[in-house]
């Protein structure tokens, strides 16, 4: 049977963000990124336009870079989730991260959640793309301050970095026999 | 604290009216609610719908997620066509083999639609359905003769494309009827297509869009063409005055020229803050040289 949730109840969401099980209560109106935000207070994600223009509210959903402003908090339910939160280790920054902080890749910040997950995504798919191909992974994130040219460049490198990390991990883990 | 007690106060958010949610697992589930609750929207990847909804210009009493009915999605070879299930995204439209190579305006117009993370969610079925007459997928639609696949409870129907489309926001779909699949009928051999979307930055809406499916007889003699035209009236309109002029004619950029400033025929478009009618009427022009020209070097 359909999953039913009246206009005038609260509906369980139960999914997996960062590795981790979350379950709230939400509205069938709540957006996936005001529950995110105010219900399980994972601020990292932010929201900008609110009309999913800008991409600040960019999570990783299902393994999909998606505008978390432009979903349901209820569709949610079963998902897994990677956001801004779920990208360091601890105290070891995402390849991606050390990349934008190492290439001045934001000035206030309010972009860089979404634009992580964004260039993140594009790099899951395309290792090792060129500026015009970056350009176009980014293209639903908006960035008030860099003008863009840092932003590429950070991307850029975090190719690179990710790129040797593969290539690390592969030469020092002998490839799995299968099981 | 809950933030929400901040700045980001429930008055701050921008929030759909009220409505009932029900996500169904199946076809026959959907059209069942459907049936049975009163004003209920069908929610597909909502990229337009729940944009839509939170600025209240639509407010549903109901809405039926069909997004995660999974055998919905499919691009698939048939006899004589090929069936795009109506949940199949965009992005997977733009990177599918078989429609790059043979049915290239179809990849050419979902690449250009919203940007990557809409792209991830929004489907063809339901730009189809939404029929923005600005919207690219459509006007692609309409030039590639597609055919509509619409499930109601006595049975399926399948509508052409010209029929499809009604009014702006508007189509053949019912309200108790759900889009399942829509048809691209094989194109002839010597056969090149493609769909120029004319936008002032990136994943605007279009200005003018243009699809057209261009096919030759022996030489460069034009066989058969059509031409789709985008936001230039209420739903998307066939250049039929411009392909009239082409058919039987050799493809040369003179025939070209004339069968373009023929393009405008029939179409009433609006005028708006990203272009006005007469600039609009002009680039009908333009777009109708640059796409036919782009799809005869895919033949």
């Amino acid at each position: 049977m359909a999953l039913q949730a009246l206009k005038t109840g609260m509906v369980q969401v139960t999914c997996k963000i960062n590795g981790k099980e979350y379950t709230g209560m939400a509205e069938p109106r709540t957006l996936l990124v005001h529950f995110l935000r105010d219900d399980l207070n994972l601020t990292g994600t932010h929201i900008g336009c609110d009309t999913g223009h800008c991409g600040a509210c960019t999570i990783m959903f299902n393994g999909k870079a998606l505008k978390s402003c432009m979903l349901l908090a209820v569709q949610a339910q079963g998902a897994e989730i990677l956001t801004v939160e779920g990208l360091a280790q601890g105290d070891k920054l995402h390849p991606i991260q050390e990349a934008f902080w190492e290439n001045h890749g934001l000035q206030c910040g309010y972009c860089t959640p979404g634009m992580l997950i964004a260039g993140l995504f594009l790099l899951q798919r395309n290792p090792d793309p060129t500026e015009e191909e970056i350009r176009r992974g980014i293209e639903g994130n908006l960035c008030r301050c860099t003008g863009y040219v840092n932003i590429v460049k950070s991307i850029k490198a975090a190719a690179k970095k990710m790129q040797e990390l593969k290539a690390q991990s592969s030469q020092a883990t002998p490839t799995p026999k299968s099981q | 604290m809950k933030y929400s007690q901040g700045i980001f106060s429930d008055s701050y958010k921008l929030t759909p009216k009220k409505f009932d949610y029900y996500a169904a697992t199946s076809l026959d589930e959907a059209l069942s609610l459907l049936q049975e609750k009163e004003d209920a929207k069908i929610l597909a990847g909502g990229q337009s719908l729940l944009a839509l909804m939170k600025l209240r210009l639509a407010a549903p009493q109901a809405l039926i997620d069909i997004s995660k009915i999974e055998d919905l999605s499919y691009v698939r070879e048939e006899r004589g066509y090929l069936a795009i299930g109506a949940l199949t995204i965009h992005d997977l439209i733009e990177h599918n083999e078989t429609i790059r190579k043979r049915f290239t305006l179809l990849a050419d117009a979902a690449s250009k639609i919203g940007d990557q993370q809409i792209r991830n969610r929004g489907t063809i079925g339901g730009s189809a359905c939404h029929a923005d007459p600005a919207a690219d997928l459509p006007t692609a639609l309409l030039a590639a003769n597609a055919q509509f696949v619409i499930r109601g409870h006595s049975g399926q129907r399948v509508v052409p494309a010209e029929e499809f489309f009604v009014d702006t926001f508007t189509t053949a779909v019912q309200p108790n009827e759900v889009l399942t699949e829509i048809r691209i009928p094989e194109f002839p051999p010597k056969t090149g297509s493609g769909y120029i979307k004319h936008s002032r930055r990136e994943g605007d809406f279009a200005i003018v869009g243009v699809g057209a499916v261009v096919t030759l007889a022996d030489g460069n003699i034009c066989k058969d063409v059509r031409i789709g035209l985008g936001s230039v009236a209420a739903t998307p309109i066939r250049a039929k005055a411009a392909e009239d002029y082409l058919r039987g004619k050799p493809l040369d950029d003179k025939t070209i020229i004339e069968a373009a400033e023929r393009g405008p025929q029939g179409a009433d478009p609006p005028s708006d803050m990203h272009g006005s009618r007469e600039y609009r009427l002009e680039m009908i022009k333009v777009f109708i040289k640059r796409t036919v020209k782009l799809a005869l070097t895919r033949v």
